[in-house]
């Protein structure tokens, strides 16, 4: 498999870059993080030029790194300012400067050739917004990303894979809208469901108990970034004549899938809502439900990736309604790879 | 959105209570089937495709 390269990927959370040297893998590249004391984001390859310590195991002196090897020593920028023994430093030392991007709380990290166009990055304004709270998570997954664009474009496996949190008969049973964007880049998938069960996600943590009309509208924007707009209310609370959506609860799920490797994943995963913002127990109960159905997908990818392992090349998939908008998905991220 | 209002947009309806998926282009031409497969191809064939 050939990465998409030149391209805008998730590498972690604004919070889990700080003082500490933060290892991760994007695409293949090993990137050290941390953060400067102006507060500036940074990635640096995690090789020392020298002999290839992991700078992610070294140590800071202030905004710079000392490789724990040799000492080799790195500014923010990549150019090594100290070798160890001698005066002069090779006019080849230094480690490539990854470009970084902080926006609506996430790390963004430009793989590829020179620079990125920062607004080609895709929003997630309520990561930020005063009007939503967030529970959000992050959890390493043995398969490749591919599995994970092809699960989360088809909602019908909520159904069987997440019965009893997310998942109600009536998902898979829901015709799909499928609609790709080409001059954008996003495929959108709706599904709308009316007068259908209140999964115990969404009764339990917005006090509906009786049935409600659901709609779920999916943008993916290949290669790595996913929105799903779920909009839950009581059967016949409709949007009124002027757009207003306020007697509705939203819930707004996102995944940033990063491909580590060829065959692993990073599955970062976030739920905001606009209810209960306060609600400490309602966050508890939405994280541990959303980080349980995510780990019941981390399971279901990781077998399914060891089964592909272990085929012989050009296995035939059968395909059907429900994989529409995963077909679309994967001829965007056939034509970003062949770049 | 109204389909063939704008030129990058391609869509695909399920129809309710059948098997049938209806791909819409964004010159306006419609085909039916009910294997997406056929229905992208389709799609993505245009400006050589046929309306039904």
């Amino acid at each position: 498999m050939v990465f998409a390269r030149n391209q805008w990927y998730v590498v972690a959370y604004g919070e889990e870059v700080g003082d500490g040297l933060l290892a991760r893998t994007v695409c293949g590249e090993p990137l050290v993080l941390y953060r400067t004391g102006a507060g500036e984001a940074v990635a640096l390859a995690d090789r020392c030029v020298h002999r290839r310590f992991p700078l992610s195991e070294s140590n800071r002196d202030g905004d710079r790194i000392v490789c724990g090897y040799h000492g080799f020593t790195y500014d923010p920028d990549g150019t090594c300012v100290a070798v160890p023994g001698q005066t002069r430093v090779p006019r080849t030392a230094r480690v490539p400067a990854y470009q970084i991007v902080e926006r609506d709380s996430l790390v963004w990290v430009w793989i590829g050739d020179g620079r990125g166009d920062a607004a080609a990055i895709p929003r997630a304004p309520w990561l930020e917004s005063p009007s939503y709270t967030t529970v959000r998570g992050m959890e390493p997954l043995a398969a490749r990303y591919e599995l994970l664009v092809d699960n989360l474009l088809d909602l019908s496996h909520e159904t069987y894979l997440h019965a009893g949190y997310i998942g109600t008969p009536e998902v898979a049973q829901t015709p799909i809208t499928t609609e790709t964007d080409e001059e954008a880049g996003v495929v959108h998938v709706s599904r709308r469901m009316k007068d259908v069960e209140c999964p115990p996600f969404y009764s339990r943590s917005t006090g509906i108990d009786g049935r409600i009309d659901r709609w779920q509208d999916i943008e993916y924007h290949p290669p790595g970034f996913y929105l799903l707009h779920s909009r839950i209310a009581p059967t016949g609370v409709e949007p009124g004549p002027d757009g207003d959506d306020s007697d509705a609860f939203h819930v707004e799920v996102g995944y940033a899938i990063v491909p580590e490797t060829e065959t692993t994943t990073h599955d970062f995963w976030w739920v905001a809502r606009d209810f209960a913002l306060d609600d400490a127990e309602v966050s508890a109960f939405l994280h541990d439900s959303n980080r349980t159905v995510v780990l019941q997908d981390v399971v279901a990818l990781n077998k399914l990736e060891k089964v592909m392992a272990s085929e012989p090349a050009g296995h035939q998939e059968l395909s059907i309604n429900i994989d529409t908008g995963g077909l679309a998905a994967r001829r965007m991220l056939q034509k970003l790879t062949a770049r | 959105m109204t389909p063939g209002t704008n030129t990058g947009r391609l869509r695909v309806e399920w129809s309710p209570g059948s098997d049938r998926l209806t791909g819409i282009c964004h010159c306006g031409a419609e085909h039916r089937a009910d294997d997406p497969v056929e229905i992208w191809t389709w799609l993505l064939a245009h400006p050589d495709h046929d309306t039904d």
